[in-house]
């Protein structure tokens, strides 16, 4: 249940002159409720103007093959994108997204890969949470709710991926879209507010740029879309497939 | 009890004296600075006692279901309510106390959770790192510096 | 029969001396939380990779003794052990007192503890924290209306048994709750365990027991009461059973673990390389905690009955503290198995062993935490009827 069912706006005054200065009364909650049985559900990569959809799940895949060695334009992407370049201890530092290198034990064999929220179809991190502030969006997107979060951290002990982060120092100067403060806990929000916009997320338009093109983003329940067919094509993983979390995040030619 | 109703007496009159102030022309409270752009429709009152309700509520719209076709976002606060200080001409953070927020906040004694995540400026002003950071990186104050020195001591004492 | 009298205790200097250094304590965690609270966890030691650090030790080692230092109360109404009677006052009063004082480490360790109210009215119920705290809560009360059945000369003394049996069954649950914060993470290896559960309630048995020795004691001292060796070598005999039970699910948590290969390396860590670690298993939680306390009660080492009770409870709770610290810090220290088979780096240490050095405001935070507990029991003996006056052993 979202914290707007219960809530009653105040009125307004008789007659306001910019009544719909504010879309928050009965009509922008029915345009939030109704897109989910519209034809939007079938919408490809454009996102529907009237919020999160429920038809959706909002996935990325990860081309390991692709992924160019010592190359982090996803990460500092994602850096200036979301403005979480952190100024204190690397230990203490906030990292939404890294480049993990692995060397296979047996044969040597060394890969590199972007790691993130895999924003999981279960996610841990809100089962555990006690406020309800770590949250699942209808399309699939898994948030930290800043404003109820209290920072007790449990989400990080549950997260298999190492993908959250608590924010150790006083910040100001944030990104307008990406608030982030002391005492709360953050990760990687799949770029929410450009995914609401239509655009895809700047990990996925920095790596076009650079020509590797190892990340495709796109809805997974759409057949039609790029990641769809690239996942019926060839095949992928999920990272700890023994949990069956079901993240929208795959890896392939891993 | 006489003196009991003299106390009672002369605390209705304290309390009666900004309604009295009102009555003769002066307005009790804050002076709050001006604003550009159209006034809110709801009017002055209006957004003065429920400015907190909307925001509220249509923050909970955004982050919980995506709903970003909303003119009440924290952010365009700033598009009419940025206080710039007169001699740079920059815009005033939350830390310092004409911003407009606190104008009202600080006399009331209420305090604003906001500006712990979210930036108190306009986009594309870049803020200058905030007070107590800047106490920590550079140990601005000699008690400070007091304070820390002996908790440093004590760190390393209680490493060994 | 003799009639046992419960009276205050008297503030003796001794009495004072204590109060004004716990208070002192408590002075020093409420500056520490503050400071923290300022300048955020930056100051602290704990980092994205240790993010439950000392004061969750200190919390849980509080939490965990609290449930255990009920047990003398329900050995005398569950299990009609009347010799225990006389001691089931100080029971309760120290097991709220314990609960306090954890429950105030860990909600001001938050990264908001201001937001205390939201942890309090925005409930998630698929979270066991969640249901830890309404466990917590209803564990106050319980034990609250307990000791007012218990205290209460005009309530006939037929329903202390049915709120004893309550009790006594909600305190599993709680510990069971406390165990399955760390037992149902099925992210970390050192973890995902159902056997956290039983093992934490073995633990609370015998921290908590030790704790009530060391407390019942000290406060018999300080008030110069008379307390019978025939009652203190029996809790004594019952601490070496309950360290005994704890030493077994503990042996058995690794033993299992041993047995897996895919635990292997973080077994390996916890018992031979993990460096402060493998020390505080072996020679803390394992020689100290756990064979030292068992020689000194069952060889009957030291012939002094009171002060084999009391370096006995000591080393148990010294034994405690190490064992929470190396499932704590040590788990979360032990790097995450994301991608099994591979050779893990990068720059947010993955697959990198990580280190913990805990900061100043941690400890004082943690042992405040402790103060606040034992200034509450102190309170609490001095303006009620708590303790009897006499717990000499009868002449024969």
């Amino acid at each position: 249940m979202s914290p707007k069912d219960n809530f009653v706006l105040p009125d307004l005054p008789e007659n306001p002159s910019r009544r719909n200065f504010f879309k928050s009364g009965a009509a922008a909650v029915t345009l939030t409720l109704a897109p989910g049985i519209t034809v939007m559900a079938f919408g490809g990569t454009a996102a529907s103007a009237a919020g999160a959809d429920a038809g959706k799940r909002w996935g990325l895949l990860i081309d390991v093959n692709k992924c160019a060695k010592d190359c982090t334009a996803c990460v500092t992407a994602c850096k200036d994108e979301n403005g979480w370049a952190g100024y204190g201890d690397p230990e203490q530092n906030s990292q939404w997204i890294r480049k993990v290198t692995m060397r296979n034990k047996a044969t040597g064999h060394e890969t590199e890969m972007p790691v993130m929220c895999q924003h999981c179809e279960d996610p841990p991190c809100v089962d555990v949470c006690p406020t309800g502030a770590s949250f699942k969006r209808v399309d699939g997107i898994v948030l930290v709710d800043k404003h109820t979060c209290i920072g007790c951290r449990y989400c990080m002990m549950a997260c298999p991926f190492k993908a959250r982060s608590f924010v150790h120092e006083p910040v100001n100067n944030q990104k307008p879209h990406a608030p982030r403060g002391q005492g709360t806990v953050e990760s990687c929000t799949l770029c929410v507010h450009r995914v609401d916009k239509g655009q895809i997320p700047a990990c996925v338009e920095a790596c076009d740029a650079t020509g590797h093109g190892a990340m495709v983003f796109g809805d997974l329940n759409d057949p039609a879309s790029d990641i769809s067919k690239a996942l019926a094509s060839y095949p992928s993983v999920a990272l700890r497939p023994d949990l069956d979390l079901n993240p929208g995040v795959r890896y392939a030619n891993l | 009890m006489k003196r009991l109703l003299t106390i009672v007496s002369l605390l209705f009159a304290v309390l009666a004296l900004p309604v009295v102030a009102q009555d003769s022309g002066w307005r009790y409270g804050p002076t709050l600075s001006e604003a550009s752009g159209d006034p809110h429709p709801e009017g002055n009152e209006y957004m003065r006692k429920f400015h907190m309700e909307l925001m509220k509520h249509d923050r909970d719209m955004t982050l919980r279901d995506g709903e970003r076709e909303i003119d009440a976002s924290l952010k365009q606060c700033f598009d009419c309510h940025t206080v710039k200080d007169e001699r740079t001409g920059d815009p005033v953070t939350y830390d310092d106390e004409r911003h407009f927020c606190r104008t009202c906040h600080d006399f009331v004694s209420v305090k604003v959770d906001c500006f712990t995540c979210h930036r108190s400026t306009p986009e594309g002003f870049n803020e200058p790192s905030p007070l107590h950071a800047r106490l920590l990186d550079l140990g601005a104050s000699p008690e400070f510096e007091m304070v820390e020195s002996f908790i440093t001591s004590l760190e390393t004492s209680s490493d060994q | 029969m003799e009639r046992t009298l419960y009276r205050e205790i008297n503030a003796t200097q001794g009495v004072w001396t204590l109060a004004v250094i716990m208070v002192g304590l408590v002075a020093i965690a409420g500056w520490s939380v503050l400071y923290v609270e300022h300048h955020g966890h930056a100051v602290t030691g704990m980092n994205n990779q240790i993010v439950w650090g000392l004061p969750h030790v200190f919390a849980i080692i509080l939490i965990v003794a609290a449930s255990g230092a009920l047990n003398v109360a329900s050995m005398a109404s569950v299990f009609d052990r009347t010799a225990y009677k006389p001691l089931s006052r100080l029971s309760g009063i120290l097991a709220i007192a314990l609960l306090l004082g954890g429950l105030l480490v860990l909600v001001l360790d938050l990264g908001r503890p201001d937001r205390l109210l939201i942890a309090m009215t925005t409930f998630n119920f698929s979270s066991i924290f969640t249901w830890n705290v309404l466990l917590y809560i209803g564990f106050m009360g319980i034990v609250a209306v307990y000791l007012w059945v218990q205290m209460d000369r005009s309530v006939h003394p037929k329903y202390v048994k049915p709120i004893g049996i309550v009790a006594f069954v909600w305190r599993l649950i709680l510990t069971t709750g406390t165990g399955s914060i760390f037992g149902w993470l099925v992210a970390r290896p050192g973890y995902d365990a159902a056997l956290m559960a039983p093992l934490f309630i073995s633990l609370s048995f015998s921290l908590g027991l030790a704790v009530f020795l060391l407390v019942l004691i000290a406060l018999y001292r300080l008030d110069d009461r008379l307390i019978g060796d025939e009652i203190v070598a029996r809790l004594s005999h019952l601490l070496g059973i309950f360290v005994a039970a704890a030493m077994y699910f503990a042996v058995l948590q690794h033993v299992t673990n041993l047995y897996a290969a895919e635990h292997a390396g973080f077994e390996r860590f916890i018992l031979f390389e993990g460096g402060v670690i493998t020390t505080l298993f072996w020679w803390g939680q394992i020689a100290l905690g756990g064979l030292l306390p068992l020689a000194l009660i069952f060889g009957k080492l030291p012939t002094n009955v009171p002060s084999r009770a009391i370096v006995a409870s000591m080393l148990v709770i010294l034994g405690a503290f190490a064992q929470l610290y190396v499932i704590i810090i040590g788990g979360q220290a032990y790097p995450f198995e994301i991608f099994p088979g591979y050779e893990v780096t990068s720059s947010f240490f993955d697959g990198a062993i990580v280190s913990y050095s805990p900061s100043f405001y941690e400890l004082a935070l943690g042992v405040g935490g402790v103060a606040v507990a034992m200034l509450a029991t102190g309170v609490a003996v001095k303006v009620l009827r708590i303790l009897p006056t006499n717990l000499a052993d009868k002449k024969s």
